[in-house]
């Protein structure tokens, strides 16, 4: 009997244009039963769309899949399905209106059939949830449910399907290091068991820990192949990015004066928040999304109000709060999502760029003054390196590492004293990040107070000044750079430090 | 099958799918004639002649199109801000009803025409309000209440007729009192038939496209309309923007029902409109919602409209062909609108 | 105040609540459908008259009366297409194509209409479905004559209340169904098709909206006439939502405003009612459905993904 585990799954030369840009050049790759293999790559480098490919939402312009050894059909996630290939997407695709069981069960009878099999599919989902330790209660309705336990239900969803491969796509991004490691036993067991992992991220860390092969993208291309145990995060993330990047040192921030103070501030799931932000620092907020940052953005942007405790700017009391009052105080707001509140995607670049200035800068007597808004927004994309065939050009049509850009061009010309960065770096490329991190940090040496809200732990540890943890609408005490290590963090992530303080 | 934009379409893309829609239209309406048993080319030859062939049909036309530049601008300035505002008929009537009770002997003098303009308008405005507070304050979904209260508003019409506008005079028929002299439109040219009312349409339109494009609501109105959240983000007061668009649209509609009381009719009666308010939303997408288009494509529906009725006449095809034809190309132009700009793939 | 309760007592008033609720229940059902799925049906109003006048022309012409109300089905799906190829794959404006399709429904009756009958001053007569007394339950007092008395579409519509919470909520037809309109990335992922889904049930609900129509013409009056759908298409809009989006709560609520309206033809002959312009009891029914959406609005349960379409592959 032959000890080499077989291939279950290949990937030849696949091929994916979308318009001019090459999403996936010729990409080939190779798993085996019981693998864990990672796929890495920044933001852009190709992996969702290589494994949208795979479970059949795209289809590649050339190239092959072969799954246990038969060619699988393109284009269609049922081929995938049957195929015994299981998805658990970044965004997961559950129905809120629906139960746990609804949810796990929707397709997998036939359209015209009767359904009787509810009953039996329920003792399965207990069996797999016992076998593979995700605990969740079938009948539960789904929006109820927290997005750890949303997670495990997409996990069931592909395991009661028989899957015997598991793609996961960026998993850990909303979970908690704690609940990290409980998916990670959860993927060992499943080997174990005899199914074979496809794991996309960009956390080297947790990559180290659980994937057996790395993978690299750049690009749209395969630039490495490797066995985990013979390299390491610092050739991992040189293939990432094309060069050794050496670790990027920040001097601290100098503390001046508060220039926001919340305290004992409760609003719309925030209760007891404390926080202070003081000019020439970043302060970070550490959490998983869903913990109540966008509250606390909400309040610190002007979209919200405290129902209780205090809010003053500049040692001032606020009293009257609406994101063009957040403006005229000087709230410098960089969105948590540039598509859907940062942007309007059929407007130019020139309005947009006007978006909150046209009733203060670029209008007179309620007539606009479109040439000062052009030469305007002219003079922001060059200066902050935005990519773009002019300010007329509809902004959907940019990049959005560029619409970021744009964005920050836009907030920072205004010279703000306090900074909310929520998010800024989400689905950016390496270049990118990198200019976004610089302008935050030169803002932040000119003087301004910077909240830097991110999931990202790396980035907040790596940024910030003073890290607060946010968990369950309640925020941590602060914590100096470098008096924290993440684990600690994680602990408080996870609760544990407000119970203890409680 | 997907939907991937086109990054720079091009000028025969885009003007060749819209030009495709009015050739879809043309050949839909020879279809329908045949079928109605007449020769589709002279059916076709009739509504042309109908519409524009002399110097009567030419006058009837701009008079039919002139509800329907305010109904479709009524129409495209609330669309532009994502307002669905089926109501304009209800809107319509109220500027009617104002016209009438201002202009019956109740003010007198040169300025009852613009008093009972101004009134109407706050009429219509008014009408319009009442459903965008319900959709602003409780999320209650506009299509349903500006609909439902089209037919209020005709029964309420009624019994204004038969009750205290009801003509002294009338012979039983419902119809108000006429108005006096100085509240009619005068002719814009003496000898022919087109009122002043037109005038005032041409006017609006130009100004509608002044506030679009260049003042500062204008901007607001167009950014709530295409991203509201990020509207509100940028800190535009997104209420007050929706409140100020249902204030316009419905005054723009009012001015219909004013302008057709005044112009045309002298009076008021239950069927003053034969649904301008609905054939406003026709009027409004086949402009794209563009103000100055709202003209070129109120002339072309009242065009359709007339020259139908020229051509029922002499080709027994039922004038319904009309809004047949006009439904059609407004889907048809949808459809082309987004070709040009999207391409299907798989 | 006597009066009052004198009709709520008279079975003929019960019966024509039932009555007059029958064409709401077809076209509410089958707007609930499809705003289940994940898409608006502005075309309700239209296709109910084409439906009413298909139903009605089929049996003028010789047709047997479950052929017309097949007829009118099948008239209805017709439009159903349309909008559903120009609203789920293509993915325009619901609201436009709906509305577009209102237009060109009704327009189309009207011209058919006109080109078949082009001489007539007086809607000729066909007929209607004939009242079917069910049987011992008929007999019962009360509630016999009004609910056991009536005609075969009647039961018809009652039986699709009872076919369509079924398959809603009993089988993976429904479960997709449901699911398409809340979050069809999850339908896609399952293998499923939304496009297949959203298509089916546009289709399916106009058809139920043309039979809704053909019940004036084959069961309450017996003749066709302009404007005899009179915006009931748009009640039942605000019935769906008043009903939650569940089918039953929707025929309760069309059980309520059809009611209502009985209740209004009658007090009209009251001596109070004398009094009282019969624009105003007209009027209450319209009031009645903006009143309820109001107060249903405020606590909806609308389907997450309504009115948005899916573009597949956009992620």
């Amino acid at each position: 009997m032959s000890d080499a585990p077989s291939v279950v799954l290949s990937l030849d030369r696949i091929t994916k244009r979308f318009g001019g840009l090459v999403a996936n050049d010729a990409v080939s790759l190779t798993l085996h039963k019981g693998e864990v293999l990672a796929l890495l790559g920044e933001n852009g480098a190709g992996k969702t769309t290589l494994m949208n490919i795979l479970f059949g939402h795209y289809v590649a312009d050339s190239g092959e899949v072969h799954a246990f050894g038969k060619p699988l059909a393109p284009g269609t996630p049922r081929a995938a399905l049957s195929a015994g290939i299981g998805m658990v997407h970044q965004h997961f695709t559950l129905c809120d209106n629906l139960s746990v069981l609804e949810n796990i069960v929707l397709g997998t009878e036939g359209l015209f059939s009767f359904g009787r099999g509810r009953a039996a599919a329920g003792m399965r989902i207990a069996e797999l949830s016992r076998d593979f330790g995700l605990s969740v209660d079938p009948e539960a309705t789904v929006g109820g449910l927290s997005v750890g336990e949303r997670q495990r239900v997409e996990i069931l969803k592909a395991l009661f399907r028989h899957a015997r491969i598991l793609i996961l796509d960026e998993p850990t991004a909303v979970l908690t290091p704690q609940e990290a490691e409980a998916l990670f036993a959860t993927l060992r067991l499943a080997v174990a068991r005899g199914l074979s992992v496809i794991f996309i991220s960009h956390k080297l860390h947790e990559v180290m820990g659980i994937a057996d092969t790395c993978v690299v993208l750049r690009h749209g291309r395969v630039v490495g192949c490797v066995v985990t145990s013979r390299t390491s995060r610092a050739a991992l993330a040189a293939m990432m990015v094309g060069a050794e990047m050496p670790e990027r040192q920040i001097a601290p921030g100098v503390a001046g004066r508060v220039r926001l103070r919340l305290d004992g501030v409760r609003a719309g799931g925030l209760s007891g928040v404390g926080l202070q932000l003081r000019a020439g620092q970043i302060t970070g907020l550490a959490g998983v999304s869903g913990n109540g940052q966008s509250q606390l953005a909400a309040l610190i942007g002007g979209e919200a109000v405290p129902e209780t405790g205090l809010f003053e700017i500049d040692g001032a009391r606020v009293t009257a709060w609406t994101p063009r009052f957040a403006i005229a105080a000087g709230v410098g707001r960089i969105p948590e999502d540039r598509h859907k509140t940062g942007t309007i995607a059929d407007f130019t670049l020139a309005e947009n760029a006007a978006l909150e200035t046209y009733a203060t800068r670029f209008a007179r007597g309620g007539l606009m003054d479109w040439a000062a808004v052009h030469s305007h927004a002219s003079d922001l994309i060059v200066a902050h390196d935005v990519r773009c065939e002019g300010v007329s050009q509809r902004i959907r049509l940019l990049s959005g590492g560029n619409m970021q850009k744009l964005i920050l061009g836009r907030v920072l010309e205004e010279e703000p004293g306090i900074i909310l960065a929520n998010q800024p770096v989400r689905g950016l490329d390496v270049g990118a990040i990198a200019h976004v991190h610089g302008r935050l940090i030169a803002a932040r040496d000119a003087g301004a107070a910077v909240l830097l809200i991110s999931e990202d732990l790396d980035e907040v540890m790596g940024l910030s000044d003073v890290v607060h943890v946010m968990s369950a609408g309640k925020l941590s005490p602060p914590f100096a750079r470098g008096t924290m290590d993440r684990a600690g963090l994680g602990l408080w992530m996870a609760g544990q430090g407000f119970c203890d303080a409680a | 099958m997907r939907l991937e934009p086109v990054a720079h379409p091009s000028l025969a893309r885009r003007l060749g799918y819209p030009g495709g829609a009015l050739v879809a239209t043309v050949l839909l309406a020879m279809a329908l004639a045949a079928l109605a048993g007449a020769d589709p080319f002279a059916v076709l030859g009739q509504i042309v002649v109908g519409a524009v062939g002399s110097k009567f049909a030419a006058l009837e036309t701009l008079n039919r199109a002139t509800p329907l530049v305010f109904t479709g601008l009524a129409i495209a300035v609330a669309f532009r801000a994502k307002l669905w505002n089926i109501g304009a008929e209800a809107q319509l009537y109220a500027g009617a009803i104002m016209t009438v009770l201002l202009g019956t002997g109740a003010l007198g003098g040169p300025l009852v025409l613009p008093l009972s303009a101004l009134a109407a308008m706050a009429a219509g405005a008014l009408v319009l309000l009442g459903p965008v507070v319900l959709k602003v304050r409780f999320g209650v979904d506009e299509v349903v209440t500006t609909l439902l209260f089209n037919f209020i508003m005709i029964l309420f019409v009624g019994y204004l007729l038969e009750g205290p506008l009801k003509d002294p005079m009338g012979m039983g028929w419902p119809k108000s009192a006429a108005l006096i002299p100085e509240a009619r439109l005068p002719r814009i040219v003496d000898g022919l038939r087109l009122h002043w009312g037109f005038g005032v349409a041409l006017i609006a339109a130009v100004a509608v496209w002044f506030v679009q494009t260049r003042t500062t609501l204008g901007f607001e109105m167009r950014a709530v309309g295409a991203n509201p959240a990020a509207a509100r983000f940028a800190g535009m007061p997104v209420r007050a923007v929706l409140l100020k668009t249902a204030l316009i649209s419905g005054g723009l509609a009012a001015l219909g029902g004013w302008s057709e009381v005044a112009g045309v009719k002298g009076h008021l009666s239950a069927d003053l409109s034969p649904g301008f308010g609905y054939t406003g939303i026709i009027v409004a997408m086949l402009a794209m919602l563009h103000p100055l288009g709202v003209v070129v494509a109120a002339l072309f529906v009242a065009g359709v409209f007339v020259g139908s009725d020229a051509m029922s006449r002499a080709a027994q095809v039922p004038t319904y062909i009309a809004d047949m034809l006009l439904a059609s190309a407004l889907l048809f132009m949808v459809l082309a609108l987004m070709l040009a700009r999207f391409r299907v793939v798989r | 105040m006597q009066e009052l309760i004198d009709i709520l007592l008279s079975a003929s008033f019960w019966a024509a609540m039932v009555r007059i609720a029958s064409p709401l229940i077809f076209a509410t059902l089958g707007e609930l459908i499809c705003e289940r799925a994940g898409v608006l049906n502005l075309g309700i109003e239209g296709i109910m008259v084409i439906g009413a006048f298909a139903g009605w022309i089929a049996v003028f012409w010789g047709m047997t009366l479950w052929g017309g109300v097949g007829v009118a089905f099948l008239a209805g799906a017709t439009f159903g297409v349309v909008q559903g190829v120009l609203v789920v794959p293509l993915g325009l404006s619901q609201h436009v194509v709906g509305l577009g399709v209102t237009l060109l429904a009704s327009s189309t009756a009207y011209f058919a209409y006109r080109l078949a009958l082009p001489e007539v001053t007086s809607p000729p007569r066909i007929e209607p479905f004939q009242v079917w007394e069910v049987p011992v339950l008929s007999d019962i007092p009360l509630i016999g004559p009004s609910f056991f008395a009536q005609t075969p579409l009647t039961y018809a519509a009652f039986a699709l209340l009872g076919v369509v919470a079924f398959v809603l909520y009993r089988t993976p037809l429904g479960l997709a169904l449901r699911a398409a309109g809340e979050n069809p990335a999850a339908v896609e992922a399952q293998g499923l098709s939304v496009t297949g889904l959203r298509m089916g049930a546009v289709i399916a609900g106009s058809g139920l909206m043309a039979v809704g129509g053909a019940f004036l013409t084959l069961s309450a009056f017996s003749s066709f006439f302009f404007e005899m759908v009179n915006g009931r298409g748009w009640v039942c809009i605000a019935l769906v939502v008043f009903g939650g989006w569940r089918p039953g709560k929707a025929v309760l609520g069309a059980l309520l405003f059809a009611g209502f309206d009985a209740l209004q033809i009658r007090l009209q002959q009251t001596p109070v009612g004398a009094m009282v312009p019969y624009q105003v009891f007209l009027m209450m029914p319209y009031v009645l459905a903006i009143t309820a959406l109001v107060v249903m609005s405020r606590r909806a349960q609308v389907p997450a993904a309504l009115m948005v379409p899916y573009n597949k592959g956009e992620r």
